[in-house]
């Protein structure tokens, strides 16, 4: 009842990449690539922990991730780690204060400076490297 | 040479009003009444703001429409609201600017709803007190004995941009970190910190720095942006919030 009076968005609303330009999005792919990375690491730890069930235990899981759908995985898990490196060091590097523009005079019609040229150009290329690197990935992954 | 000719005929200066369609998110929480919309049609001229169509509205149409204005100029900060899904100032939006013939407005997220399109204020102003936003030292310019303090252009220009905050409250209802955490400082108070830290009379940073440096203060921002992409006055909380940080970071003193 009170969060219904508080009117807040919530998860929803957070998740909501659509309405405040490429740095909202960047933003969520941010969140999103970090928890994807994070099942990563926990299923990764599953894995490499059945090492100590023998032999068989540790071959019959690594047969799980040699599937079309295993490599599939593996080239999302390089596009989020591409991606969450890349835009991690500009997000890293804004909150030092570095490349979020100086403050000044505005000027109607307002344009942010922080929002600036460098810091979509980082995204683009971030999410450029990332596409590029699944790309390499998966063609890796698919000549074994 | 510029020419300024007189228009041949009145028809061609005479725009005539088309309509839209205004739906308007209605609710009052004191009376547990369910969220619904209502709709009308609006008359609107190419100049029409979203805030004159609710006034038409309610003077026409349905009195009983809760909206909060005051300056109508984009000065008061009282008249934020969603408008087709994004915070904006209901007074600095013309309708013909949307480009829809259906103009839906509903209230600001992240605020408790007074009732329809006002919202209730109060963390906002707790917020924007909370970090001290005045200028903090022991003497004073009107202390007897005392010079002016003097203030160089360029110190004005470290912090003028963030003063002209009119506490509108756009910046709060767009950021992904109020949509999820209810303790959250929020970008308008951080962007103030900012403001007066950078300020060279002041001698308050080290309380202030103190204030934000919570787990519900400074970190919490990720730097979505979404503040400054929405500011109506170019205050920039997004440039602000990472300055902030850059003294707690030791990237600046």
């Amino acid at each position: 009842m009170a969060e219904r009076l508080s009117n807040r968005e919530g998860i929803k609303g957070m998740a909501n990449p659509t309405r405040y330009g490429i740095e909202r999005v960047a933003y969520w792919l941010q969140r999103l690539s970090g928890l994807g990375l994070l099942a990563y690491l926990i299923g990764h730890i599953y894995e490499t922990s059945s090492i100590v069930n023998g032999k068989i235990a540790w071959d019959k899981m690594l047969a799980l991730t040699q599937t079309t759908e295993g490599h599939l995985i593996l080239t999302i898990v390089i596009g989020m780690c591409v991606f969450h490196t890349g835009n991690g060091i500009r997000v890293m590097l804004g909150h030092g204060g570095v490349g979020v523009g100086r403050p000044g005079q505005p000027e109607y019609p307002y344009k942010a400076a922080s929002l600036n040229y460098k810091q979509r150009l980082c995204i683009w290329v971030s999410i450029a490297l990332a596409a590029l690197a699944m790309m390499y990935g998966y063609s890796i992954l698919m000549g074994e | 040479m510029a020419t300024v000719s007189v228009p041949k005929s009145s028809e061609e200066t005479t725009t005539q009003p088309s309509t839209i369609t205004l739906r308007i998110k209605r609710s009052n929480p004191s009376e547990s009444t369910e969220k619904t919309f209502s709709e009308f049609q609006v008359p609107v001229q190419k100049w029409t703001t979203v805030l004159e169509a609710i006034l038409y509205v309610k003077q026409n149409l349905d009195h009983s429409v809760g909206v909060r204005y005051s300056c109508r100029q984009a000065s008061c900060g009282s008249c934020g609201m969603k408008i087709n899904g994004k915070p904006a100032l209901a007074c600095y939006t013309k309708l013909s600017e949307l480009g829809t013939s259906i103009v839906t407005v509903e209230p600001m997220n992240n605020f408790p709803i007074i009732r329809d399109l006002a919202v209730n204020f109060e963390q906002l102003i707790s917020n924007h007190k909370k970090i001290k936003p005045f200028i903090v030292r022991e003497d004073s310019e009107i202390t007897p004995g005392t010079k002016e303090f003097i203030q160089k252009p360029e110190d004005l220009e470290k912090f003028l941009q963030f003063s002209y905050c009119i506490k509108c409250g756009l910046c709060n209802s767009a950021c992904p970190t109020m949509a999820t955490d209810t303790s959250f400082l929020g970008p308008q108070a951080l962007a103030q910190a900012f403001r007066y830290t950078a300020d060279n009379r002041d001698q308050g940073k080290d309380e202030r720095l103190k204030i934000v440096d919570d787990s519900h203060g400074i970190w919490r921002c990720h730097f979505a942006g979404s503040c400054s992409h929405v500011c109506p006055k170019g205050v920039d909380p997004a440039m602000a919030i990472q300055l902030l940080r850059g003294y707690l970071l030791g990237f600046r003193k």
